[in-house]
């Protein structure tokens, strides 16, 4: 039996901002809807969370965070956050989906009945939606993904999902017209939580999922870049 | 003091350690221009993104190079504005959380400040009082500077920075992302006296600039000499190039001197990218050499955006006791004039 890990977790992939500490035992959230001021609150909601719980950054065992997909600029938030924390204490990471810590959230939140597969969808805005449908089992397993997480149109989402046995819906990407045809039960107002993403990193962690800090990324998932490259003139520069 | 300095206001990532009494120990540069150049200027997105792929391996490069370990950091410098927004979060992320692990002070820093700054890091720093030329992509502006954070703003360009306007005229040439270099080697080919463009409002009082209508010059005299693919032929391209050049440094260089008039000061600094220009260095000494005055700028590598200017600027900062909190706040838009000035002068 090793000794429970101490874990931070941070998430700033959507509008909300929110941390978490877990020791195994204890597990403390703080959650804000920080809308456009991630930096000025992730920061002090980090030393405010430790400080409630004794703890100094350098005694932590692994930073966890939403890795993606959500909003790039507040991706790289999260992510530089806790690349300068990593890379200052010396920690490993803990990269986590946020549409699997949504997932996972929705499966065993404490006021809605049991879903045991869930389908996360975040907007992407551009008319496409982040997804991915995961199976959660049980709260002491890692969910598992049925379908990856990926970005497409909603309804080439409804298309791939039609086949699929019954599952409840969270998050933005709801909000589009076409999922409604799935059939399922859905809350559009449901965001990562850090919470949630710590328990998941805990996982990861005694399963020696942890990632150097300079190995870890954000997950954008849309990598095509939407911008005209020049059209050159001449083929050859003067020199 | 130790201090690590980050710049990512744009499209580079600048990093840096500075010793207030040992100097620049170490500096290193990750360029995106070749990143850019395919799009014709800067993508922010991409910007970002490259930021954070570089800037940890950056930090673990120059702490190697300057034989330095985090417990011998005393302070962080990040630039917190002005540039893109959502480059200057990732340094500013980063920075601040870092200093935050090492439980050590963080400061923003101006990203003019630095360049402004950026001659103190030669052997031969200038003395304050000084009149500063800050002429880059993104700006242009005379600033009497009188000691750190004591800037008065005496003129600025009223529409396109100088930078700004070598970025286009090289557009319309043809030529690559940054516009400065490549319209610099160009019109070294050029023939003096061919093409004559009008100097932006020098027949005007007052130290603001205009580069518009000059661009809107160019833009026709390339009309008027395109051939079937749209340019002129080479020569003519390199003769335009020379006239608009010539132009700009003409311009920047009346204005520079009537500068030191105004204030009667003889030191001027240029910094920023369009002060590795090397003709608008050559005609400003001189120029003011025939006035007396003397010209200070930064070596090349130090004129376009880098860590080592914000290490600097940042560390006379925190050794004046200033300090940022845990929130982060950065601010595209930032006027220089704003600053807090510091009384302990270095």
């Amino acid at each position: 039996m090793t000794l429970m890990a101490k874990i931070l977790a941070l998430d700033t992939s959507s509008d909300a901002c929110s941390v978490a500490y877990s020791d195994g035992e204890l597990l403390l959230e703080r959650f804000e809807l920080a809308a456009k001021s991630h930096t000025q609150r992730a920061l002090p909601m980090v030393a405010e969370l430790l400080s409630e719980v004794g703890e100094s950054v350098n005694n932590l065992d692994a930073i966890a965070f939403g890795a993606g997909p959500g909003s790039f600029t507040g991706l790289r938030i999260g992510m530089g956050v806790v690349q300068g924390l990593a890379f200052g204490a010396d920690l490993p990471l803990l990269p986590v989906s946020t549409l699997m810590a949504m997932a996972y959230g929705r499966a065993f939140s404490d006021t809605l009945p049991p879903s045991q597969r869930v389908l996360s969808a975040l907007d992407a805005r551009m008319g496409e939606i982040y997804w991915g449908l995961y199976d959660c089992p049980n709260p002491a397993q890692i969910p598992t993904a049925i379908h990856p997480d990926r970005v497409t149109a909603p309804l080439a989402a409804v298309s791939l999902l039609s086949q699929e046995s019954a599952f409840t819906g969270v998050g933005s990407g709801w909000q589009y017209e076409p999922l409604a045809a799935l059939g399922a039960d859905f809350d559009v107002d449901v965001y990562p939580h850090a919470q949630d993403i710590v328990r998941i990193g805990a996982m990861q962690f005694a399963a020696g999922g942890t990632m150097a800090v300079d190995q870890v990324q954000p997950v954008y998932l849309r990598n095509e870049v939407s911008w005209k490259k020049r059209q050159r003139v001449r083929s050859a520069q003067p020199q | 003091m130790l201090v690590l300095g980050i710049e990512t206001s744009c499209d580079e990532t600048g990093l840096a350690v500075y010793h207030t009494e040992r100097g620049l120990l170490a500096h290193a540069l990750y360029s995106q221009v070749a990143v850019h150049a395919e799009y014709g200027g800067v993508v922010p997105e991409l910007a970002s993104r490259d930021h954070v792929r570089k800037i940890l391996p950056l930090i673990r490069e120059v702490l190697s190079e300057a034989h330095c370990s985090a417990a011998d950091i005393d302070g962080i410098a990040y630039t917190a504005g002005p540039g893109l927004v959502g480059a200057l979060m990732v340094g500013a992320s980063v920075g601040r959380a870092l200093a935050f692990a090492w439980d050590v002070p963080a400061v923003g820093v101006h990203h003019m400040e630095g360049h402004l700054l950026a001659p103190m890091l030669e052997d031969t720093p200038p003395e304050f009082p000084f009149v500063a030329l800050l002429v880059s992509g993104g700006h242009t502006q005379l600033v009497k500077v009188e000691g750190i954070g004591r800037y008065q703003l005496l003129g600025e360009s009223l529409d396109d920075a100088a930078g700004e306007a070598f970025d286009k005229a090289a557009k319309m040439l043809d030529l690559d992302y940054p516009g400065g270099p490549h319209i610099a080697r160009l019109a070294e080919r050029g023939t003096p006296g061919r093409f004559t463009f009008p100097r932006p409002m020098v027949d005007r009082p007052g130290l603001d600039f205009s580069f518009s209508g000059l661009k809107t010059y160019t833009l026709n005299t390339v009309a008027e000499h395109a051939e079937a693919d749209g340019l002129p032929d080479e020569q003519t391209s390199a003769d335009i190039a020379r006239a608009f050049e010539e132009a700009v440094v003409s311009t920047l260089v009346i204005k520079c001197r009537r500068a030191l008039e105004a204030t009667g000061l003889k030191r001027l600094i240029i910094a920023g990218g369009v002060s590795a220009n090397t003709r608008l260095r050559a005609e400003l000494e001189s120029a003011l050499g025939k006035i007396g005055a003397e010209v200070f700028y930064a070596r090349h590598e130090f004129c376009t955006d880098n860590g080592a200017m914000i290490a600097y600027a940042g560390a006379q900062r925190l050794a004046a006791g200033q300090s940022e909190s845990l929130a982060v706040n950065v601010r595209p838009r930032w006027p220089l004039d704003t600053l807090p000035a510091l009384d302990a002068q270095p």
